[in-house]
């Protein structure tokens, strides 16, 4: 079965078993923890309907937008930086290699410690975990431009200014972009490790807060919101770039 | 081997900080050497060492135990792939750690909860990696063998495993990366146990060599995992262009 | 003599020697091939003409000024296409002037009016993504055309193209330079190609790339393509061709 319907009904048919088998297991006995689906979904409807869900949101929102705005400006400027010039690559690239794959969580703790717990923090911790990807994307967009358009262009005896203009931007482009969509997963990441680990505002408020007094529909509905929220963000950016960049 | 020495020279200016005084966060590197060689053999350090690297080791464990045959199954059962895949695509990008609070409720604040932590962590991407290894093995290679008479088991074995290999340890590698941070994470979450401990303790009273020190050390794992891996990786890379 | 190449040598920086003593002249206005089996350094050859890559020793002498570089006088057609893939044919067309600076309409025009020589009227705003290889080759003559340079350089152009196509692509080609009167260095491996392409065929000999011999196909031009096909000289010269390159394959 191809085609858009045949890929819809797929779709449909996967989001029924995955919820109904949520029901099944919320109403096994194995855990008064573990609510089930259907309660959730109740539940999730009364934080939209009183405000809760769109207030907590707006105050995580925040750091999220500026951590990776801000990342986005300096990490593919600096990842181009590192693509043009050989000293830049040969000096930054061992520290981002080693920043993709650190476990960036662990500092946490200690920006939170000079930082304080207000939005610095979490602006940082978003900025710590989504630079390297951003960064590194934009780097190997710059390195990875085909030679061949490059010797043509010299071949028509064209400067190196045009050069970068005219053929390495544009063919960075589309990784860059891949880099961005990288970036704002791991920003969402690292937002929900901030306000976990930090203080809980917004989303981590109402997650730690509907732990603490037991209402758990209200605390999976905050966590499946937040899920739901990275995925269909992430799902249009995968869209809007395989229009752009085929 | 000029990636070693550029290092180096952020070794170098880490200790010209670091002595200068610049930042009382930054304690010199030689400082933070030195409290890493008297941490290191520490008994407190032993047993936050002993229990991370055993619930890594489990998560992982778990994580390659579920992943690979799952990717496998995927990329053989259209079906099965075409349900799965939708939510192995959305967990695989998705901030996972909004998922830990769950687990501290259902299963306790204890080292299970950083296993689970790991495992979901790393599965994701290592079954889909799988997947894709195992549904771009070379069709040409799997009609030739079936030519020849392969019973599925041959198949399996002799043609799709090695085809799909590349992928796999490359899913592997990122899973291993990924495990490493939900070690730390999940320990920083339940913040009871293990190098997550550590880490709290020694930022709460300002320990910073001790922090830093612990720093490095569970960076340097984290490379040294990954290195590992991509070494393997390195093996295969002889056939994975040509293929 | 429009080009000279005097005593050139190349040595890879691996330790690989691709050319050694090499000595040729072409004629201005004829249509020269360089032909030899892989590693001969035909290719190699071929850039340092144009200045892609630096030679270790000789001089390379173009109107008889000596070049380092490349220059508005010699365009390239690469065998990969090296088009812009984001770009419209028409832009990658008309890119060799955009790079020196013509305006837009100007070179858009000289761009339509070559899309339309090399017979793809009607693709401007196409991508070379919907192209086929052969259309995507015409769009690398048709670029190295509006620079109006005096000798125009192909890297094995037709190489990646089906059988059916490259003749048509070498009817056409003959045709085009009828009415152009350039200069032509061409590379390819086949040897029925360069008997029915060139005046003048530079044969290379490899490891280290040396000139073998130079033949000068006595080919009729005036013939109809089936009837050169079908010529005795056409088929003598492949003949003799063969008979010295068969020693280095």
């Amino acid at each position: 079965m191809t085609g858009t319907y045949g890929q819809r009904a797929w779709q449909l048919a996967s989001f029924v078993l995955f919820f109904g088998l949520w029901e099944l297991a919320g109403r096994w006995p194995v855990s008064a923890a573990f609510p089930p689906f259907s309660r959730t979904a109740v539940a999730l409807w009364q934080m939209i309907a009183d405000g809760s869900l769109l207030k907590a949101y707006l105050i995580t929102l925040q750091p999220l937008a500026l951590g990776i705005a801000l990342c986005a400006v300096a990490g593919i400027g600096f990842g181009i930086g590192m693509g043009l010039s050989r000293s830049v690559e040969w000096l930054s690239l061992p520290i981002f290699i080693i920043l993709q794959a650190a476990p960036m969580a662990a500092i946490i703790p200690l920006i939170t410690y000079i930082y304080g717990i207000g939005l610095t923090s979490k602006v940082l911790a978003v900025i710590m975990l989504a630079a390297p990807v951003i960064v590194m994307n934009s780097y190997k967009g710059i390195r990875n431009t085909h030679p061949s358009l490059l010797q043509m262009c010299r071949s028509f005896q064209g400067t190196r200014r045009q050069e970068i203009v005219k053929i390495v931007l544009p063919h960075a482009a589309g990784l860059i972009f891949t880099g961005l969509r990288l970036g704002l997963a791991m920003g969402f990441i690292g937002i929900v490790i901030a306000e976990l680990l930090i203080t809980p505002t917004g989303i981590g408020d109402l997650i730690t807060y509907n732990s603490s007094i037991a209402d758990y529909p209200k605390m999976f509905a905050a966590i499946a919101s937040i899920v739901a929220l990275a995925a269909i963000s992430l799902h249009l950016l995968e869209r809007l770039e395989r229009r752009w960049f085929p | 081997m000029r990636l070693l020495l550029s290092l180096a020279v952020w070794f170098v200016l880490w200790e010209i900080v670091g002595q200068a005084k610049l930042s009382s966060i930054v304690p010199p590197f030689s400082a933070v050497i030195e409290a890493a060689i008297e941490i290191a053999p520490s008994e407190k350090f032993g047993k936050a060492a002993v229990i991370s690297l055993r619930s890594f080791g489990l998560g992982m464990a778990l994580a390659l135990a579920v992943g690979i045959p799952l990717g496998v199954i995927m990329a053989r059962v259209k079906g099965v792939g075409r349900i799965l895949g939708m939510w192995v695509n959305i967990f695989v990008s998705a901030p996972i750690s909004a998922l830990v609070p769950i687990l501290m409720v259902l299963i306790g604040i204890g080292e299970a909860t950083v296993v689970v932590t790991v495992f979901l962590f790393a599965v994701f991407v290592i079954t889909l990696d799988t997947q894709v290894g195992v549904t771009h093995a070379d069709r040409s290679l799997v009609e030739m063998a079936r030519s020849f008479g392969a019973s599925p088991a041959q198949l399996y074995t002799k043609i799709l495993f090695l085809s799909a290999l590349p992928e796999i340890l490359a899913g592997v590698r990122l899973g291993a990366i990924r495990g490493v941070k939900g070690v730390v994470i999940g320990q920083l979450l339940v913040a009871i146990i293990g190098v997550g401990e550590l880490f709290e303790v020694y930022s709460n009273n300002f320990l910073m060599e001790e922090f830093w020190a612990l720093v490095v050390m569970v960076f340097l794992f984290a490379f040294a995992v990954s290195e590992a891996i991509a070494a393997l990786e390195r093996r295969v890379e002889y056939y994975a262009a040509s293929r | 003599m429009i080009v000279e190449v005097k005593n050139v040598a190349k040595t890879y920086e691996n330790g690989v020697e691709a050319l050694r003593d090499v000595n040729l002249a072409f004629p201005q206005g004829q249509l020269s091939t360089l032909l030899g089996p892989s590693g001969c350094g035909k290719t190699t050859l071929l850039k340092i003409i144009a200045g892609l890559i630096p030679r270790n020793a000789g001089e390379v002498l173009v109107k008889g000024k000596p070049v380092d570089g490349p220059g508005p006088e010699r365009a390239f057609v690469f065998q990969d296409f090296a088009l812009l893939p984001w770009a419209s044919v028409l832009r990658n067309v008309a890119f060799g002037l955009e790079l020196r600076g013509m305006e837009r309409e100007k070179r858009e025009e000289v761009a339509r009016r070559y899309i339309a020589e090399v017979g793809l009227k009607g693709f401007e705003h196409r991508h070379p993504s919907q192209l086929s290889g052969g259309m995507r080759q015409r769009v690398g003559l048709a670029r190295a055309l509006t620079v109006d340079a005096d000798i125009i350089l192909m890297d094995e152009p037709f190489s990646s193209v089906d059988e059916q196509t490259r003749r048509k692509f070498q009817e056409d080609l003959l045709d085009l330079l009828r009415h152009h009167r350039k200069t032509v260095i061409f590379v390819t491996h086949s040897i029925e190609e360069a008997a029915y392409l060139s005046d003048q065929i530079v044969l290379l000999s490899p490891r280290p790339g040396t000139v073998s011999r130079v033949v000068n196909p006595n080919v009729d031009r005036n013939k109809t393509p089936d009837e050169i096909r079908r010529d005795r000289a056409y088929l003598d010269t492949v003949d003799e061709i063969w008979g010295i390159l068969r020693q280095y394959v």
